[in-house]
């Protein structure tokens, strides 16, 4: 399946005229069952695509959002096959739903990138974000992962000139996933007016469904964006509910103030409803 | 006597980069630009004299060099072996090499056209001497450094401050180099239009390993020389501390092409490197990774999560090291050896006894070596010592250490 998962999806949804919405959530944030709880509800709350981090210590193009969830993955001790096994249970319920494995690039060198490729696989992952490989570096590990059928997807940004684009889509499989801003996620907000002439300059370039994020924090940023690219994706912004459902039991002793906090999955699948509907209505919106 | 023709038949990095395999550009798109515009623009300046000249006037006239190359006598009588020459990077202008890459970076972003000036900081140092060269060059200057080394090295703090830098603490991790070299990466990603980001060390992304090694291989020409000239010969072996390891690159380089010069490097093995996350000994103990947009060896974990380190001196505290210094040690051209923080502390103080020099704790944890090394060479032989820093920063941090000392002798 794999690469093929993720070209279904996107062929499905083109078919309706409605842009994916990709949910990102980082892998033992703040716990491994917690994480579990957040992708078995993620495909009703109607995410399309889900975008796994796995936490790296120095995650240099983060912001202090996912910076904080990283720490706190780390320290409730989660690893790399951790993270595999998630993908495991997930993939026993269901089948359709396109899960890319997001981080950096320590983690995946020391496990080795024929490893790395084969366990994911086998997991049953389809995609594979990188933040510091450039296309400079990724050979050997492109490789690797078209050997296990996985899509190694490749960052354009806005500092990526026409030339550039070239060099960045050579190799890229299932998607392109366009930085809406030059800065660390969480930060910025995109403007949708901005990126608009981007997107379809990067869609032409790559013939390949090109997916926005980095800077959508609210339903109307992800319905704007899903206006005009082929995915909108949330990261932060559902990172936070999780930041929010901590700072709320912590600051509460009180088991009734405990009960209505409820739990931290439940408040990252209510966000991730709010943000999914934004982004399927966006364009019957649009028209209407 | 010796070959006095300058060799050069080592040519590392590749295009890309490489130093056999470490080194590369492991870098977030949005970077990529910037660093492939940077590599252009250093080619380019490396190839103009009219460049080397402003630096060269610069480094006579505002650096104050040549820095002098010194015969530790005193020193070379205590352990009894070779000849113990210091060259005297501390006398530069800010105290330390960090000074001679500022100016040739300061020169290279003004090329540029760049407005804004970020640099990463560990000991202070490299702060201090971006900060300088800002002020000299009418910049403003961001400084990132991690909270707790703001804390050990407030005098560095005040001089930054002084100059006109900002000091931005970095409270991520456990607020030491590493993760000011992190924040430092976040703001040049977030300000792609108008930032130069000054690395302090020949490590990170191509093309800074070279640049950097390029513009701090000041200290090994003029070594040759002066030794040339006051020997007659060139020195049987050479030895720096290595954190980053810029200032050993920049005195190991030029003699790289003659095999009968020894090169040694001396690593911060902190509390020991048997203790668990408790050395900053990147080469013994550590293996190939990849961070800060570089592949070289690294502190790391079992699951590839880098591993904060540990040692006295916060200009050694970081858990990599240059990919030349990598490559150099799997080709085994130099020799890596280790030295603890209480080694270290030994040999401040025995420096500052016998010859009068107040030396950095980086500088001094070759200096702990020195002694091993020059009895190894022998009598008759010449070492030479880069004496990276003086450590008048580093002496609240001493005085609490023999504080500690006295302490528990007298209890």
């Amino acid at each position: 399946m794999s690469v093929a998962r993720i070209d279904k999806r996107f062929a499905e949804l083109k078919a309706e005229n409605k842009s994916a919405f990709i949910a990102y959530v980082m892998a033992g944030d703040p716990d491994l069952e917690t994480t579990f709880d957040i992708l078995k509800g993620l495909p009703a709350a109607g995410a399309d695509i889900i975008e796994l981090g796995f936490p790296f210590s120095d995650p240099m193009a983060e912001g202090p959002t996912i910076q904080r969830a990283a720490e706190r993955s780390l320290a409730a001790g989660t690893k790399l096959r951790d993270v595999f096994a998630l993908v495991k249970r997930f993939r026993e319920i269901d089948q359709d739903t396109p899960i890319i494995l997001m981080g950096y690039m320590n983690p995946v060198e020391y496990l080795g990138y024929d490893r790395f490729a084969q366990t994911a696989s086998e997991a049953g992952a389809d995609g594979l974000i990188v933040v510091d490989c450039p296309p400079e570096e990724a050979d050997a590990l492109s490789d690797a992962l078209d050997a296990n059928d996985i899509a190694l997807i490749r960052l354009a940004t806005p500092t990526t000139d026409a030339d550039r684009l070239l060099t960045v889509v050579k190799r890229t499989r299932g998607f392109i996933y366009y930085v809406s801003v030059a800065g660390v996620t969480g930060v910025k907000e995109a403007n949708a007016d901005a990126i608009a002439e981007a997107v379809a300059r990067v869609r032409e370039a790559a013939n390949l469904p090109v997916a926005v994020g980095f800077g959508i924090r609210s339903a109307d940023s992800a319905a704007s964006i899903a206006r005009i690219a082929d995915a909108a994706v949330v990261g932060s912004a559902l990172v936070d509910e999780i930041k929010h459902w901590l700072s709320n039991r912590d600051a509460t002793e009180q088991t009734e103030s405990l009960l209505e906090n409820g739990t931290a999955s439940a408040k990252v699948l209510e966000k991730a409803t709010v943000l999914a509907q934004a982004v399927h209505s966006a364009r019957l919106a649009a028209k209407g | 006597m010796s070959d006095p023709v300058l060799r050069n038949s080592y040519n590392q990095p590749d295009a890309k980069g490489r130093f056999g395999q470490f080194g590369g550009q492991y870098v977030p798109e949005t970077l990529m630009p910037l660093v492939l515009e940077l590599n252009a623009a250093w080619h380019d300046a490396k190839n103009d004299p009219a460049f080397w000249a402003e630096f060269n006037s610069l480094m006579t006239h505002f650096v104050g060099r040549p820095s002098p190359l010194y015969f530790a006598e005193r020193l070379t009588a205590h352990h009894g072996g070779a000849k113990i020459y210091f060259k005297r990077e501390e006398l530069n202008h800010t105290g330390a090499h960090k000074i001679n890459n500022c100016i040739g970076q300061i020169l290279l972003a003004k090329r540029m056209g760049r407005k804004r000036i970020i640099a990463e900081t560990g000991a202070g140092q490299h702060g201090v001497a971006s900060a300088t060269v800002c002020a000299r060059f009418d910049l403003p200057c961001i400084v990132y450094m991690g909270a707790t080394d703001v804390e050990r090295q407030k005098p560095n703090v005040f001089r930054m401050g002084l100059l006109g830098a900002k000091v931005s603490p970095v409270t991520n991790g456990q607020g030491t180099l590493k993760d000011a070299m992190n924040e430092a990466l976040r703001d040049w990603v977030t300000n792609v239009h108008d930032t130069y980001y000054m690395i302090g060390t020949a490590a990170g992304m191509h093309p800074y390993p070279e640049m950097v090694r390029d513009f701090q291989s000041v200290i090994g020409k003029e070594t040759r020389e002066q030794i040339l000239e006051m020997e007659g010969r060139l020195p049987d072996a050479l030895i720096a501390c290595v954190g980053g390891g810029s200032n050993a690159i920049g005195m190991f380089h030029p003699f790289i092409d003659y095999d009968t010069v020894k090169l040694v490097g001396v690593e911060a093995s902190g509390h020991g490197l048997d203790v668990y996350n408790g050395h900053a000994s990147s080469l013994n103990g550590g293996r190939p990774g990849v961070l800060h947009g570089n592949r070289t060896y690294l502190l790391q974990d079992e699951d590839g999560q880098i591993l904060e380190g540990h040692s006295i001196s916060a200009g050694l505290d970081y858990p990599g090291i240059g990919p030349e210094h990598a490559h150099l040690f799997d080709t085994g051209r130099a020799k890596y050896v280790t030295c603890t923080d209480l080694e270290a502390l030994e040999a401040f103080q025995l420096t500052c006894k016998l010859e009068g020099i107040i030396p950095a704790l980086e500088s001094s944890h070759a200096i702990a070596k020195v002694g091993d090394l020059a009895r190894e060479v022998g009598k008759g032989g010449i070492v030479v010592l880069n004496l990276s820093g003086r450590g008048d920063k580093d002496i609240a941090t001493v005085a609490k250490h023999m504080g500690e000392q006295n302490g528990s002798a007298l209890s």
